[in-house]
């Protein structure tokens, strides 16, 4: 392929538009941060001395107008600011649920709830625990309706820690292991597993 | 278009394309847009495998190497996305908005016959008919911020300057925009 009428875009990662489009997102500052550490040239170009002179000259708004249209993208961003906060703290207050269901005597399966809440793709997910452990998974429906992985056979240590290797956006103390048996009756002595 | 979509919940299947029907693709493609013509050897590549991704509501989306190209709604033509648009502005005739505009485009709002005339605008001195696709640029930047399609021709808008002048199909930070196919 031959790059010469092709053009790469720069896109902000922050907000993914392009950089010069930041100053419309209402996430202006992080991307603004991002840009500056990651290509500082261009960040002077957009953001420096030069170009905000440039820039009011351009905008012919009047003052007064200006100071409103500054009061309504500080409102927009403070908003925004609140509801990634918001979002961060459900993220710290749920939990991972891995959990243990015995089938019969010696089988089981282990479900693995929760993890769509840390943007984790659950269906390939599940499919790299069934890769992983050579063995069946699927993400199936609980019965409250939520997505869950379903892992057959016992590998709850082993997902936890896979879960913590290949997602690091999870953290260690959220992440619960439960055991759940079916039988009223103790189930004697370690059999298998 | 696409201020609502999610292609997990939407797409219902997708399969290559077979090679004769690419061809057909890309003679559609250079009808449409001529000025796609000296592109499309370097978009659709005659050995790429192009996808073919069928979603709700008559979708259509076509797919290189998991990049989205173009997209068709129903018999609509077939139209390129604002990430192509962006490796390729000149496939498609550009409009211009004034700065006061860019934030309502950006939340998808449809364009205002005025913000297409006032003094930071700009409409190609060709005067283009109704239902043109076009790219909408925007005062003082260099990349377009949305996809179009005439409401009226650029004479009317002209002249009329008042109500819709581009239907929007695509902007930036849309749904479309931030869906990957993987």
């Amino acid at each position: 392929m031959s790059a010469t009428t092709k053009k790469t875009v720069l896109y902000c990662g922050v907000c993914g538009m392009p950089p010069e489009y930041c100053e419309f997102s209402a996430a202006k500052k992080k991307c603004q941060e991002w840009l500056s550490s990651k290509y500082p040239e261009e960040h002077e170009r957009l953001y420096g001395d030069a170009a905000i002179t440039e820039k009011l000259a351009q905008t012919n708004l009047s003052e007064d107008k200006a100071a409103k249209e500054a009061a309504r993208m500080e409102k927009a961003m403070s908003k925004e600011e609140a509801r990634m906060a918001r979002e961060l703290e459900k993220k710290m207050s749920s939990r991972v649920v891995i959990k243990r269901v015995e089938r019969n005597k010696r089988k089981c399966v282990t479900s693995v709830q929760g993890l769509e809440i840390f943007g984790v793709d659950l269906k390939k997910t599940a499919k790299n625990f069934a890769n992983h452990f050579a063995c069946g998974g699927s993400v199936s429906k609980n019965p409250q309706g939520q997505d869950e992985i379903v892992v057959q056979g016992d590998f709850s240590d082993e997902i936890l820690e896979l879960i913590l290797k290949m997602h690091p956006e999870v953290p260690k103390d959220n992440i619960e292991q439960v055991e759940e048996k079916k039988s009223k009756k103790k189930a004697p002595g370690a059999v298998g597993a | 278009m696409f201020k609502k979509f999610n292609l997990q919940e939407t797409m219902s299947g997708q399969n290559s394309v077979k090679s004769s029907v690419v061809r057909g693709i890309r003679t559609k493609l250079v009808d449409q847009f001529p000025e796609l013509g000296p592109y499309v050897d370097e978009i659709l590549p005659k050995k790429a495998n192009l996808i073919q991704v069928k979603c709700k509501d008559h979708i259509t989306l076509f797919a290189i190497d998991n990049e989205i190209l173009f997209f068709q709604h129903f018999n609509d033509p077939i139209t390129p996305t604002l990430r192509l648009l962006h490796q390729f502005p000149n496939i498609l005739p550009h409009v211009q908005v004034d700065r006061g505009a860019i934030k309502f485009v950006l939340s998808g709002a449809n364009i205002m016959c005025p913000g297409l005339t006032s003094p930071g605008a700009k409409l190609p001195e060709k005067s283009l008919p109704v239902d043109t696709v076009v790219a909408v640029m925007a005062e003082g930047k260099e990349h377009a911020l949305a996809i179009g399609v005439l409401k009226m021709s650029t004479d009317e808008i002209k002249t009329i300057n008042k109500g819709i002048g581009v239907d929007l199909i695509q902007y930036l930070s849309d749904p479309l925009w931030k869906t990957h196919l993987d």
